[in-house]
């Protein structure tokens, strides 16, 4: 890992805070769970849990007017965008305060205000969307970039292959995030996706600049990042990159994860995230026990009122099923 | 009043478009150098330039959904797929994304974007060139879908479209490229979607179609005025919104009705309206409501074969004298 003096543009401040965004996906995640099991919410809930330093590391090197879009185990990365926790626990729970107001779910999550374009539930769908974000972009002649995240299941969906060529021949502003976790759903990518050991390299196939880092250790994603975006926003054209980690749950809640073998989830256990970046804020002298403890207790608050929030929250008014169907007209069929 | 082609119309359009928008770009196979496959955009690379007129890679998922993303981030893109036939390659983006971002984000983002595609039998191209799957995107809600049958039509139609802030696919048929018609003059002519037209007017039945099934419906009117029957002719113009309004007016008027279309008739568009009229006209109505669809089978390549597989004039007006208990 990297030593302090590798980031003198880092303070104490902004490196606790990465702590703190990190922290707060991951105690987000624990309620969500928690309020899922107690019915609160429906239908899938995709946590993040074990991939909170891809999120917090990449996203905070962006400018406000930067894109983001991405897949649909999508809380992490739009609580690190910042759409506040109750915004995001009031969606998941269906409730009129939601971000989407309880249109879109779990999985849908958006903020126009915040460039975030949204969670994306049909796989590899978002990945032409991002391409099309870069288009406008390019159009206009402005210095934005779109970060893409998918994951690797999606590399073997066919939009992959549009969407990374036509970003490649056109130049577009595009970082192609992959969260490459080694399952799509619960099949393994080592029996999918023949590049799945170096998979940053089928970037090649479109000229196109790659990397691979690890994805649990929050610097070495930040310091990439930064090193991309500079490059992409420099109109050098699109980039990919691979960002190795592991989903510390299942698929979904519903999912107890069986297929993986204990070694591996053992493996990755050590390689948690924030028991790391802890460990290494430790080592070099940057915080203490204390600084921990005040940030997880701030954190814990702040979920805490997300939940009280979105459970108090009303639910969307009846009429609001047959809103927002178009801009333009009112949807078919409202009763009169 | 000026006659022009429905190519002409399509392309008269698409320029406004260009020269009064600069949000609007056009994306699509082909329609760069080689000026699109129906030479609907021939010329306007030279023109325009490529920042304007994208010559896209043979990707239909990645047209439309750089379509929806440029259309997220301000722009107004016009994209073409090629033929309706390609939309299945598409038609996530369409179905899933197009359609329901506006939604589903809570108003958040509108999706102000245009599909052009090209429909329809007939063409000799075979059966995977030749359906009419424009129906099936009419059930999608978040969608507007819009058939034109003539330049006016055209015209009239894509202007408005063009300021709608919804995607919209806007289906034009294979078979009326090259035909003719008098299109009003002044630049400001539209047609609001969502309103039908009635073409010929006549007391004794209403023959319903859209796109060139409405021409097909005119010509079975013109063929039963000669046996003294009097059809009422009505062109949808476009599917979603629907106008039931102007139908079952008619049909209230004739009593008797028939539904013409091009594609199947399990699961076709045709169903649909019956279902409507005779919920709101159940007791005006004299006798079934008669449906002209295409055959339950692929199109064949052959001629003859394909011609029996489409529904024409002289089946629309057989089913017409059947339901008026004429002789035929």
């Amino acid at each position: 890992m990297l030593k302090s003096g590798d980031v003198p543009e880092l303070n104490k401040t902004d490196l606790l805070d990465f702590y703190r965004q990190m922290k707060l996906i991951r105690e987000f995640e624990r309620e969500s769970e928690r309020q899922y099991t107690r019915g609160n919410i429906k239908g899938f809930l995709h946590v993040y849990n074990g991939e909170e330093a891809i999120a917090v590391g990449s996203i905070n090197t962006l400018r406000p007017d930067d894109y983001v879009v991405t897949h649909y185990r999508d809380h992490g990365q739009a609580l690190a965008r910042g759409i506040t926790s109750s915004e995001v626990m009031a969606e998941l729970m269906g409730k009129a305060t939601g971000c989407s107001q309880g249109k879109g779910g779990s999985m849908h999550l958006f903020s126009s205000e915040l460039n975030f374009m949204g969670g994306y539930a049909i796989v590899g769908g978002q990945l032409t969307i991002a391409a099309g974000i870069g288009m406008a972009i390019q159009y206009r002649g402005a210095d934005q970039v779109v970060l893409c995240f998918f994951g690797d299941g999606a590399v073997n969906e066919g939009e992959f292959h549009e969407a990374m060529n036509l970003a490649a021949i056109w130049k577009l502003p595009v970082i192609f995030f992959c969260e490459h976790n080694l399952y799509g759903m619960g099949a393994s990518s080592k029996e999918t996706l023949v590049m799945w050991d170096s998979l940053h390299k089928m970037a090649d196939a479109y000229g196109m600049a790659n990397y691979e880092v690890d994805g649990n250790d929050v610097l070495a994603v930040r310091g990439l990042m930064r090193k991309v975006n500079a490059e992409v926003r420099s109109g050098k054209g699109p980039a990919f990159i691979v960002a190795r980690t592991y989903r510390l749950r299942g698929h979904s809640v519903a999912d107890p994860a069986n297929y993986r073998p204990e070694t591996e989830v053992e493996y990755w256990t050590t390689q948690d995230p924030i028991p790391r970046f802890q460990d290494w804020l430790t080592d070099e002298g940057i915080a203490t026990v204390e600084d921990f403890e005040e940030i997880d207790a701030a954190v814990n608050d702040e979920v805490v009122l997300a939940a009280e929030f979105a459970e108090s929250s009303p639910w969307p008014e009846p009429a609001a099923l047959y809103h927002g169907v178009y801009a333009d007209r009112p949807a078919e069929g409202i009763p009169t | 009043m000026p006659v022009i082609t429905y190519r002409d119309a399509v392309s008269t359009a698409l320029r406004e478009a260009l020269d009064e928008d600069e949000r609007i770009f056009l994306m699509g196979e082909d329609i760069g150098p080689y000026g699109g496959a129906f030479a609907v955009t021939k010329g306007f690379w030279e023109q325009y330039g490529s920042r304007r007129i994208k010559d896209s890679p043979l990707a239909e998922s990645v047209i439309v959904g750089a379509g929806v993303g440029a259309a997220m981030a301000g722009l107004r893109p016009v994209v073409e797929l090629m033929t309706i036939n390609f939309s299945l390659l598409a038609m996530d983006q369409i179905v899933n994304h197009a359609a329901k971002i506006r939604y589903m984000s809570g108003g958040q983002f509108t999706i102000p974007l245009i599909i052009r595609t090209v429909t329809g039998a007939g063409a000799s191209v075979g059966a995977t060139h030749s359906q009419s799957f424009e129906g099936w995107y009419a059930s999608v809600p978040g969608l507007t879908v819009v058939t034109p049958s003539t330049p006016k039509d055209v015209l009239g139609l894509f202007r408005t479209c063009r300021d709608l802030n919804d995607p919209v696919l806007f289906v034009e048929h294979i078979l009326l490229y090259s035909t003719r018609g008098e299109t009003p003059a002044p630049a400001n002519f539209r047609i609001p979607i969502g309103q039908a037209e009635v073409r010929r007017t006549g007391k004794d039945i209403t023959l319903c179609g859209y796109s060139r099934m409405a021409l097909v419906a005119e010509q079975a009117a013109a063929i039963l005025a000669d046996e003294g029957i009097a059809a009422d002719v009505i062109d949808l113009r476009c599917l979603r919104p629907l106008d039931m309004e102007t139908v079952v007016n008619s049909v209230k008027k004739t009593h008797r009705a028939v539904m013409v279309e091009e594609t199947t008739r399990l699961g076709g568009f045709a169903g649909e309206l019956v279902s409507q009229i005779q919920e709101a006209a159940f007791d005006y109505l004299d006798a079934p409501i008669a449906r002209v669809a295409g055959e339950e089978v692929p199109i064949p390549y052959s001629f003859p074969l394909e011609q029996l597989a489409i529904p024409d004039a002289r089946r629309v007006a057989a089913a017409a004298r059947k339901i008026l208990n004429r002789p035929a």
